[in-house]
């Protein structure tokens, strides 16, 4: 099968629109679980970015970002959801509006 | 329309949709599912691209791992259909068509851009990134940050430990 039909340009704009859709989702977003999931869209969205150059350049530091991003997205992943659960504890709401003690 | 290309198309339109569908959906837990229905094609696209073991760990860490997390917490606090508080007007008047202008101008920007038409037909190698390649990179190479990701992981458990221990 031949690979390199689809030119690496569209796999950046693809990866260019998820992150314009996560940007609009973290900013839409009330819930404080949903915003973490768009987060989590826009690490994606570069990943497919940095596995496209990979292949553009014939390069495999691309790959082994990736593989990083994967790795501290699951970190952040679990204190973020620990804080969640905490949150939602103290304050019986997961809307990050009521969670404005440091709002200026 | 050659295989490869409609595969790339399809994967894209249902990516994109899961994306719009995270946004439009009102409970947590169908943005959870639109989320993975996002990862599992991101992962087809990375097979496509010739790079098969990110696309097995995308489909094992992200949409295994990292959503099962989500959903289960998601679950655990059961905390229903999220709340809509009403918008500013400047947030609705200005905020979504400046979000769709961002959209277009990363678009445009990395269509038209120099590094976008220079790669855009072609260098693409033939050879496809092997695993052993890859791992051979990660483990001389990058030895260093490869360790320092597991005092890392090692922090994030007992971070979540204290955060999430009764007082």
């Amino acid at each position: 099968m031949n690979l390199s039909v689809v030119p690496v340009s569209y796999y950046l704009v693809l990866s260019a629109v998820l992150f314009g859709l996560g940007v609009i989702a973290f900013v839409f977003k009330r819930n404080i679980i949903t915003i973490f999931m768009s987060i989590e869209l826009m690490l994606n969205a570069v990943n497919l970015a940095f596995v496209a150059f990979a292949r553009a350049h014939n390069h495999l530091d691309g790959l082994v970002f990736v593989f990083f991003v994967i790795v501290v997205a699951a970190a952040e992943a679990a204190v973020g959801l620990a804080i969640v659960i905490m949150l939602a504890q103290n304050r019986q709401s997961l809307n990050v509006e009521r969670v404005n003690l440091l709002k200026f | 329309m050659s295989l490869p290309f409609l595969i790339f198309a399809i994967c894209a339109i249902l990516a994109v949709a899961g994306a719009i569908l995270l946004i439009a959906a009102k409970e947590p837990i169908h943005s959870a599912l639109a989320l993975i229905l996002v990862m599992i094609s991101l992962a087809v696209l990375y097979l496509l691209l010739g790079a098969p073991f990110i696309a097995a760990v995308q489909i094992i860490v992200y949409a295994g791992a990292i959503m099962v997390l989500f959903v289960f917490v998601i679950m655990l606090l059961n905390m229903g259909v999220e709340e809509r508080t009403n918008f500013s007007k400047l947030a609705k008047y200005a905020g979504v068509p400046l979000g769709v202008l961002l959209l277009f101008a990363i678009a445009h920007f990395l269509a038209h851009s120099s590094a976008g038409t220079a790669i855009a037909n072609g260098a693409a190698g033939t050879a496809s990134s092997s695993t052993r390649d890859l791992s051979t990179q990660l483990f001389q190479q990058y030895l260093f940050p490869f360790e320092a990701t597991s005092i890392l992981i090692l922090v994030a458990v007992l971070g979540a430990l204290v955060l999430a221990r009764k007082e």
